[in-house]
């Protein structure tokens, strides 16, 4: 039976890793290379690197660190932030990328989603949307969480399925940061909508948000979590154990 | 020495990093003479069949990769690398492979019921038959490895080497004697991958 995925994401800027991490017995915390290896070895099934950087010495530097990652760790490796042309999916690929997030790029230029799927088959584009309700609806948000496209979140989700993406990762505004578990409603009718592997993002405080996501809705595929893995709140092979007890498919 | 194929398709970084993560002399290669020379030869390969079986024969490789597999040489083929060494493809028409290995590839779909996602991608656990390959050694039942496939071999039940569970059986692996093919990933799929390459560097 296929398993649920459990991945750690990292926000790299300049080089490092930010946001701080918090574990014992690694000697640069903020090493993205320490950090993808201590994942790695510790059950992480998938890695997603983001660029938070917003320079052209930010991005070389990223492109340099992906490479070194990427010859480091031997689990899927999926890398966002800064797509917004074939070049950059190309930059990343090159560097050992597995797979590559779109999200603004995509909101500027929708078509980058079905030539980057014709270029690199779909298996290779994410969809990366951040979603919030506003008056009750589902709206996607570019730059960052900031700026409110108008659009309706599902509409989007699904336009970006058919033209040929292979997964969505979906980031709930409205949890992310909040730690009161996922965005169970918004996850549903995304899962109702697409058939294509998606992945949840934002709220998750605790092992028990991801029993709650994974019995919630059991088409979801994936759970997204940062700051704590990060800061060692939870340990992946303890949340592994935890849903494997509650008999939810993992990779141990 | 590892001789990796290099006939344009894919990215062959991630590759070429797991075989020297076990130890292992690797090259990737467009190159007639090295894989000729080489110890071992992998077939890697992402996207189209249609496409990449193209670009192997265009590339003058496939008759190179064919002769050395004849003449006892160990190949394994990765993903689209494993379904090339099959006789036939149905995805988007009807494409050749290298027919080292009885069978054909058909789309996931026609063997499993619908409500299924795919591609069928994840972590999914490998099942082996009574009579294990050498290169499974170190792999247990059971043990996850990493899939991203929409097709899947099919007809070619005596050289199935391992299987996998998704709405119905899946072909994980295939092998005849010096032959293997992998649909999954190994430089993917964590230690239980890197132990498959380690395996198949001794053979």
């Amino acid at each position: 039976m296929i398993t649920k995925r459990i991945i750690p994401c990292l926000d790299v800027k300049n080089g490092r890793v930010v946001k701080g991490v918090n574990f014992l017995g690694l000697a640069d915390v903020s090493s993205p290379v320490s950090l993808a290896k201590y994942y790695s070895d510790n059950g992480a099934d998938e890695l997603v690197f983001y660029d938070i950087t917003a320079s052209a010495e930010g991005r070389a530097l990223f492109t340099d660190i992906l490479c070194q990652v990427a010859s480091t760790i031997f689990i899927p490796l999926t890398v966002g932030g800064g797509i917004n042309t074939l070049e950059d999916f190309d930059r990343v690929l090159k560097c050992g990328a597995d797979k590559v997030s779109v999200n603004s790029g995509a909101i500027r230029n929708p078509s980058l989603i079905g030539e980057a799927a014709k270029r690199y088959g779909d298996q290779c584009v994410v969809l990366s949307a951040d979603v919030k309700r506003v008056d009750g609806v589902f709206r996607v948000f570019a730059k960052g969480g900031r700026e409110n496209t108008g659009m309706e979140a599902i509409e989007w989700i699904k336009r970006g399925v058919d033209a040929g993406a292979g997964e969505v990762v979906v980031n709930s505004i409205d949890t992310d940061g909040v730690k009161n578990g996922f965005d169970i409603e918004m996850l549903q009718q995304v899962c109702n909508a697409v058939s294509v592997p998606v992945i949840a993002s934002g709220g998750a405080g605790g092992i028990d948000h991801f029993t709650q996501l994974f019995r919630a809705i059991p088409t979801i595929d994936a759970g997204l979590a940062a700051s704590i893995f990060h800061f060692g709140e939870v340990a992946i092979s303890d949340l592994k154990n935890e849903l494997y007890k509650q008999g939810i498919p993992v990779r141990r | 020495m590892i001789a990796i194929v290099d006939y344009g398709v894919g990215n062959l970084f991630s590759l070429k990093s797991s075989f020297l993560a076990v130890g292992a002399d690797a090259v990737v290669t467009r190159d007639a003479e090295t894989l000729r020379s080489a110890d071992k030869i992998v077939l890697p390969g992402v996207g189209a069949f249609g496409d990449a079986a193209k670009k192997l024969r265009d590339s003058g490789l496939a008759q190179v990769v064919k002769e050395e597999a004849k003449k006892g040489k160990p190949l394994l083929g990765i993903c689209l690398g494993m379904q090339m060494l099959l006789e036939k493809s149905y995805e988007y028409g009807e494409h050749e492979g290298l027919g080292l290995i009885p069978g054909a590839i058909r789309p996931i779909c026609e063997t499993i019921p619908e409500g299924y996602k795919i591609p069928h991608i994840g972590w999914n656990a490998l099942h082996f038959p009574a009579q294990k390959h050498p290169v499974f050694q170190n792999v247990k039942e059971g043990d996850h490895v990493y899939f991203v496939h929409s097709f899947h071999g099919t007809d070619c039940a005596d050289f199935t080497a391992a299987t996998t569970e998704y709405g119905g059986i899946l072909t994980a692996a295939v092998a005849k004697d010096n032959v293997i093919g992998c649909q999954f990933h190994p430089e993917k799929s964590g230690p239980v991958g890197l132990s498959i390459l380690k395996a198949f560097c001794n053979l």
